[in-house]
Parts: structure tokens; sequence; C-alpha cells
């Protein structure tokens, strides 16, 4: 477990970074495995506090489990939870039906800019990793969005060795990548390893030979077949499996991921 | 072909070269070859290729953007993912067009191994020998060179071989050697994954094989300690020095001393979350936090090392530079240094050369660096900078400039140069670690009376005012309850520089300081002025830094010029002055320096962190 250390001592570091660098920070939390790791991260890193807020961009299309899961943890571990939500565009009837990249544009990616322009954070902290999807794969650990929220991939700013972007100009923000390096079996690993609290009836085989693999709202997240009952049969199912990980995610089909990410989509 | 299921390690490896040597193409094939890609990508991209009319490649596979599939190139760096052999690698495909060379330096900074590709047909080119230089710069010290489109040349050994001399000679010269060359055809799928009877005259191994002679890099846990210090916690009763050991290692009850400033105190416990039992020591590339068992000043930046082997500390360095701003890099300008987590302001003192990657020996000087150059420079750091030799410790061996909210060059130091106050910084260092304390620590003092110790030091030219507002600011601090102390420098010269007759102007200006010193250890507030000092006395603030160090100099510069250029100061008040008004703002600058707490009639309420 020698390399699950070295990821863990790695994206302590970019939090701790993240914390001394920015006065209004914040970490994006969707309740999905990746997003739970980090967070489990953060509370490693800062001793059992985790000194900024947890944001949620709740779509309102979350499957329910995933919500009172968020609520016990928050609870238990004392988190300040800023939930937020694009409510205009829900009273005016926005769900996966109107296209799912619309849905997914305005649901998540306006829903985000409206909590980052409500609540005016300079960093935030995203669970992105670089396996999931190839734009992804070419990102850096911290990297900047303008004023629109726009990815300019064609030019990001130099990363070297242990030294971030961490200063930028006004009205502009950071995306804070901890898990970049971290790959999907990584994470199974990981949790085994902390035994950290997960989404067990929605990660693992129920008894119905199906599994989620990638949570997102329900409409457009499938799960997968799968007879893992436990996180060890994950870890050997996956270390077996050739199928993308999002596979289960509609909104990526075609070049839907690189569309989305430049225009801010986490 | 089957994988490993067990992983022990992991290891990020860079593929590098001049653009279309096929450093894209290698990799899709490297994947395709062991069966790691996801099932249908290949379909995938096929049918994209069908699509848009073009031929299938290798390199698609990795190149996300839209862009980058239509120019056919790779624009930023990608990682991806492989486990072979029991180790799970990270393999970071870098563009090898000069135009993203930050990309490529972005990806490789990442990297401990590096796959450096060259063209059979092509031969060594630009970027081959550019990005062989930057690899030996950036820290990767084990490189396997391919030579690939061996198709191209009919497998032609002695078209390798001249290849394999060239580069290698070019790699000597950067004290660089090669693990393997290794010819190929990427494209065909040659000594890719298995050796191919296609080079019968080939006797290593294959491009797959090697990666298992990449080694992980365990010599640093043997080196000194190097623990730079990335902040100070305080979120319940425990004060937490977090930060990730780059070099070495440290374990509970060691004496750690932190450089520039000096301080030491022993390790007490190393704190964990979720772990029992908690650790007893820790080792390089850890990321951890400890306690002290003595509440000393501590920031980030200040690097901790055991008593005998500290960083080297100098206000200028000789290095290494490569410079990717947009801007060139000027002398005469200022840019934020950042070395491990230290961050300071810098000028480029001199530029002595440029450094030519295709001819290493033909160096000529310019007035400024380019973007995509190399040069060696000498830098000179706004205050005392801990550091090392990138030859003796690579972290805190390296740093980089940053300009204008980017980081725009990175270098590594070949030298220290020392500066005029190496001789005071030295006997501060040995007085420091010889100091004898009483019970009572800076910290208690410091919430007994309501602020830090500090020093204020008024400087400028005869008939400025200077005492007067010296005197005033005491008078306001003391009636506030403050412990402040109008050291008038002329009160030493009939007393402790009686012997000196003006005659030696650095030792009076060391007594001053060593006085400054002591007073300031008492926990007061320091007022003073450098009136009394012969106009041939030097550098009487750095001198008076070096000694205090690191009890804060606030420095106040009053002058009736309000045209000319002014020196480096926390304060400059010009032209006539309304002394209350001069009195309050320099009252209201010890608070934002968190000097200052609350008025102490109050009950005291620490503001500051220690």
């Amino acid at each position: 477990m020698k390399h699950i250390r070295q990821l863990e001592d790695q994206s302590i570091y970019i939090l701790r970074e993240a914390y001394k660098n920015f006065d209004n920070l914040g970490m994006l939390w969707s309740m999905g495995k990746d997003s739970t790791v980090l967070l489990w991260l953060a509370r490693k890193a800062f001793f059992g506090h985790v000194p900024f807020p947890l944001l949620h961009v709740d779509t309102s299309y979350k499957i329910p489990e995933m919500i009172e899961y968020r609520d016990r943890l928050a609870r238990e571990w004392r988190l300040n939870l800023v939930v937020g939500q694009n409510k205009k565009a829900l009273a005016e009837g926005m769900n996966h039906e109107k296209g799912r990249i619309a849905c997914c544009t305005a649901l998540k990616t306006e829903g985000l800019k409206l909590l980052l322009e409500e609540k005016g954070y300079t960093g935030i902290i995203l669970g992105v990793r670089s396996d999931e999807d190839a734009t992804r794969a070419k990102e850096r650990y911290f990297s900047p969005r303008d004023k629109n929220n726009d990815w300019d991939f064609r030019d990001q700013p130099p990363e070297l060795w242990d030294q971030y972007k961490i200063s930028f100009p006004p009205g502009t923000h950071i995306r804070i990548h901890p898990l970049l390096d971290w790959t999907e079996i990584n994470i199974w690993e990981y949790i085994k390893l902390e035994n950290i609290p997960f989404l067990d009836h929605l990660y693992l085989d129920q008894g119905t030979g199906s599994r989620y693999r990638s949570l997102g709202c329900a409409p457009c997240t499938s799960p997968i077949k799968s007879t893992s009952k436990n996180v060890d049969e994950v870890i050997i199912e996956l270390k077996n499996s050739k199928v993308a990980e999002r596979a289960g995610r509609a909104q990526d089909e075609g070049r839907g991921m690189e569309q989305l990410r430049k225009d801010g989509y986490m | 072909m089957t994988t490993d299921t067990t992983i022990q390690e992991r290891m990020n490896i860079v593929i590098v070269g001049h653009v279309d040597h096929g450093k894209s193409t290698l990799l899709g094939r490297l994947y395709a070859d062991t069966g790691t890609l996801p099932e249908g990508k290949i379909e995938k991209i096929q049918a994209i290729c069908r699509q848009q009319g073009k031929e299938f490649e290798y390199a698609f596979l990795f190149d996300a953007f839209l862009e980058e599939q239509q120019q056919g190139i790779t624009i930023d760096t990608a990682r991806t993912f492989f486990t072979w052999g029991g180790r799970q690698y990270i393999i970071i495909d870098a563009p090898g067009h000069k135009e993203f060379l930050k990309n490529m330096v972005s990806g490789a900074a990442r990297a401990e191994a590096a796959l450096l590709i060259i063209d059979a047909l092509e031969g060594v080119r630009d970027q081959s020998k550019r990005h062989g230089l930057l690899l030996s710069m950036l820290g990767v010290k084990q490189v396997t060179v391919v030579v690939n489109k061996m198709d191209l040349v009919n497998y032609r050994e002695d078209t390798f071989q001249a290849i394999e001399k060239e580069y290698r000679e070019f790699l000597t010269q950067l004290n660089v050697v090669p693990q393997y060359i290794i010819p190929a055809s990427a494209k065909q799928g040659i000594n890719i994954t298995q050796i191919s009877p296609e080079t019968p005259w080939y006797t290593g191994p294959s491009v797959l094989e090697s990666l298992a002679h990449f080694h992980l890099e365990t010599a640093r846990n043997e080196q000194a300690l190097r623990f730079p210090l990335q902040d100070v916690y305080k979120f319940d009763a425990r004060r937490i020095l977090v930060g990730r050991i780059t070099a070495g290692k440290l374990k509970i009850g060691d004496r750690l001393v932190f450089s520039p400033t000096n301080k030491s105190a022993n390790i007490q416990s190393i704190e964990a979350f979720n772990c029992d039992p908690p650790p007893t020591q820790a080792i390089a590339g850890q990321s951890v936090g400890i306690t002290l068992d003595e509440q000393i000043f501590v920031e980030r930046g200040h690097i901790a090392t055991h008593e005998d082997t500290r960083p080297m500390v100098s206000t200028q360095i000789r290095a290494n530079l490569f410079w990717l701003g947009s801007q060139p890099l000027e002398t005469q300008k200022t840019y934020t240094l950042r070395l491990a987590t230290r961050e300071v302001p810098c000028e480029i003192a001199a530029i002595h050369r440029i450094v030519d990657a295709n001819n290493l020996d033909d160096r000529h000087t310019q007035s400024m660096v380019q973007r995509n150059e190399v040069a060696d420079i000498t830098l000179r750091t706004k205050a005392p900078l801990a550091f090392d030799l990138y030859a003796s410790f690579e972290t805190t061996g390296r740093f980089v400039l940053v300009d204008n909210y980017d980081v725009a060059g990175g270098g590594i130091i070949t030298e220290l140069v020392a500066d005029e106050q190496e001789n005071f910084r030295t006997e501060a260092r040995e007085r420091d670690s010889a100091w004898v304390k009483g019970d009572v620590g800076v910290e208690e003092r410091s919430l007994r009376y309501g602020h830090r110790a500090a020093v204020v030091l008024f400087t400028g030219a005869d008939t400025t005012a200077k005492s007067f507002l010296a005197r005033k600011l005491e008078t306001v601090l003391v009636a506030e309850g403050r412990h402040a102390y109008l050291l008038a420098a002329e009160n030493l010269q009939r007393g402790l520089d009686a012997d000196l007759h003006d005659t030696k102007p650095e030792e009076i200006v060391r007594r001053f300081g060593e006085v400054v010193r002591l007073l300031a250890d008492t926990g007061s507030l320091v007022i003073t002025t450098t009136n009394p000092f012969p106009p041939t006395a030097k550098g009487i603030v750095q001198t008076v830094q070096t000694l205090v160090n690191p009890i804060q100099v606030v420095t106040v510069h009053m002058t009736k010029d309000q045209t000319g250029p002014q020196p480096d100061r926390d304060l400059i008040f010009a032209g006539p002055e309304d002394f209350d008004a001069r009195t309050h703002q320099i009252i209201e600058t010890l608070k934002q320096k968190g000097i200052l707490a609350k008025p102490s009639s109050s009950q005291p309420a620490v503001q500051f962190s220690i």
C-alpha cells in the first residue's frame, strides 16, 4: 500500500497549499466516492477539522440516499455545508429531457457559477481524476478559470515541482485538483485502507446483480452489471474491467466533456 | 498478456522528444499491445478517423482535445495510467512542439524517469537536445532513449549507431548516462513490448521491459533532514507545524533548528488523524505534522533541519535557470522567488550567459533571457534565504520565479554567493546556538505584554525629525501600556563604544545591533534611529536585521525630498509632517504586521500567532 500513501502525502500537501494561499476557499462534495475521499483527506490534512465549507451543487435530481448520507456526515463530522441550486432553471422546468448537455450546463455548471458568484470563492477544491476522462488528464493541480469560469486549455500556466499557481487576477478563480493522480482503483484501495464510510447501498451489489460505479443524477446515471458485494470484490472487478468508468454517465457521449469542461463544468 | 494485480509502488514517467518523432504513437502502442486500453477505445477512434477520412494513428488515443486531433499534435501534457509488473505507472505524454515547451516542462517536472524519443530518419533535432538539457535541470536523472521509426531506415544498425553515438556524447556533457538506447518502431510495434526479429543486432530490452529498470528514488531518506515548514495550525489546543519532509527523517525527541532564524526546539509529538498508535518517526516524502516542546516563533518558509546539518543562508545565489515567461527575464526588475515553501522578492543581479542547448560549449552573453532559453544567472533576494545547492539537495536546491501571477521560470542553485552580511549572520547563528535562556518563553512574554518584541528603526538624512517622531512614538506606546523603549544610539558612544572613537564604523554598527537584540529579547518594542552613525557606516539596516533576526524590524524612512528614488522601507514619510498622524500610521503598521494586539488595558487577547 506504499503507493496509496504516496498519493495521500501528495494530496495532503496540495490541500494544505490551498488552505494557506486562498482566503476564500471551498470544497465541492457530491457525496460520490471521489469527493468523499477528498473530504477524508481534508480531515487528515487538518487533523480532524475541515476548515472550509463543503459545497454541494444540488440539481434536485440526486438519488435520495445521497442527500441522507450528506446530512448525516455533515452532522457527525461537524462540516460547514453550503448547498447551492439553480432555482431559476428548476422553476422553469429544466430537466434532462430538454437535452443532457443543456441540463448539466444549467443545473451543474450554472449552479456552480451562481454559488461562486454569491460567495465569491477564489479557490475551489474538486475531486476530479485524470483517468476519468481525457480532458481531465490534461489538467493542472491548480488550474485557473477566467471571469466567465472558462478553462483556457490551450494556454495553461506552467506547473513546476510542488510550486503551484496561487496568485491570480481579481475576478478569476482557481480550481484545485488534489486527486488528479489517483485512479478509480486507488480510490477504492484508500477507502478500504482508511475504512471511510461510503454509500455502500449504491456502490455495492445489494443482491440485484448491479451496482453504481459512478454517481450522478438519477435520470442520467445507470448502474452497471456487477456482483461485487464488498470493496475487495470491487477492486478485483475493476482490475479485470476494461469498460470506462463514466460509461454510465450520459452527458459524456461524443465531445460532451470537452465542451462542458471548457465552459466551467467540473 | 496479463497485468499483475498486486501493486507495490508507483512511478511517474515522461515521454519527451522533438515534435513528430512519435511520442504519442509510442504511448498508444504501449497501451494497445499490453491490453491496457478500455474496451472499444480503438474502435471509437477508428470510427472518428474513417469519418474524417484519415488514417488511424495510435497517437489519437491520447490527444484528447479536438484541436489536437485535427492538427495531429499534442498541445498539453496528458497523464495516463498503466499497471505493469507490480508497478502503477503514470505516463506523462509531453508535447514536442517548441511553442508548448512550458507544458513539456510541467509534465517532466512531475516525472522520476523519462523516455526520450528520437526519429531514426530525422535524427537528433533541436528539441531532442533541449528536452535532454531540461530533463537534467528538472531532476529527471533516469533516461532511456528510444530511436523510433526504425522501419523508415530499414532497421539499419549503422543509422542507429550514428544517432546513439551523437546523443550519448550530448548527454555525457550533461552528466546523464542513458540506461538504454533502444531501436524501435512504434507504428509497426517493433521492440515495444517485446524484442522483434527485425533488429537481430540489438541485444537490450524492449521499451516495456526497460521500464522495470527505472528505480524509485529512495536515497533521499538517507540524506540529512530537510523539513520546509508549510503552515502552523492551531485548530485546537495543539500547535501543529505541518509540511512535507523533502529529505532525511525525523523522530520524536529530535532537536530541530529552523533556518534562516536559527530558532530551535525539540519534537514533542508527531500528530496524525485516524492513526493508532500515533507515529514516532517520519521520512522523506511524507506530509507530516509535529509539535514542539517549546513555543518558539516559526512560520511558513522556514526550513527545519538537525543542528549540525543546516542549509546555507545568503541573499545572493548563482543558478541555472530556464525561462518560460511571455515577457523576457530582465535585470532591474523584481520577481517573486519561491523555494520550497518560502516566498521572497528578488531581482536578477547578473545574467552571465545564455546556454545554447544545441551547442553546450558555445555560450554567449545577453542582457535578457528570452522565453524557452536557459541562462546562468546571479539572483539577489530582498531577505535572507535558506537553501541548498542542487547537487546536494534536490527540493531545497531549486526554485521558481513568479512573474505577473504565473510561475515563469525554474532554476537550480549552483553556488552560494557570499554577501556583505555573511560575517554577521555567522555571528548571530553561533550566538543563538549557545544562547542561555531563562524560564520565561517568548509566548509568555507576548501574552503578558500584549505585543511581540520588535524593532522600529528610523532612517533618513539629518534634520528630518527622526528623533522627534521616535520620541513621540515611545511616549504614545508607553501611554497605551506597551513596553516600549527609545534607544538613542548616541548613548552608546561614551559608554560601550568609548574605546572605538569613530574609527571602526563596522564595529560601531555591530555593537549597536547586538544591544538592540538584547533589548528586544526582553520582549520590548525597541525604537531607535540611525542618527549618530558616521557617514562611512554602511548597511546599518541590513546589519540590524541580520543581528536581531528573527525579531521583526519595521523600518521608517524620513526625507524632505518627495521626488527622488526612495530606499526599500516599510514606511516612507516625505515632506512636511503631521506627527500625530504619522505616529498613528506607524502603530497601525505594527498592528498589521501582527506585532501589536489589542490595547493591553483590556484582557490580553492575543490576535497574533507566535
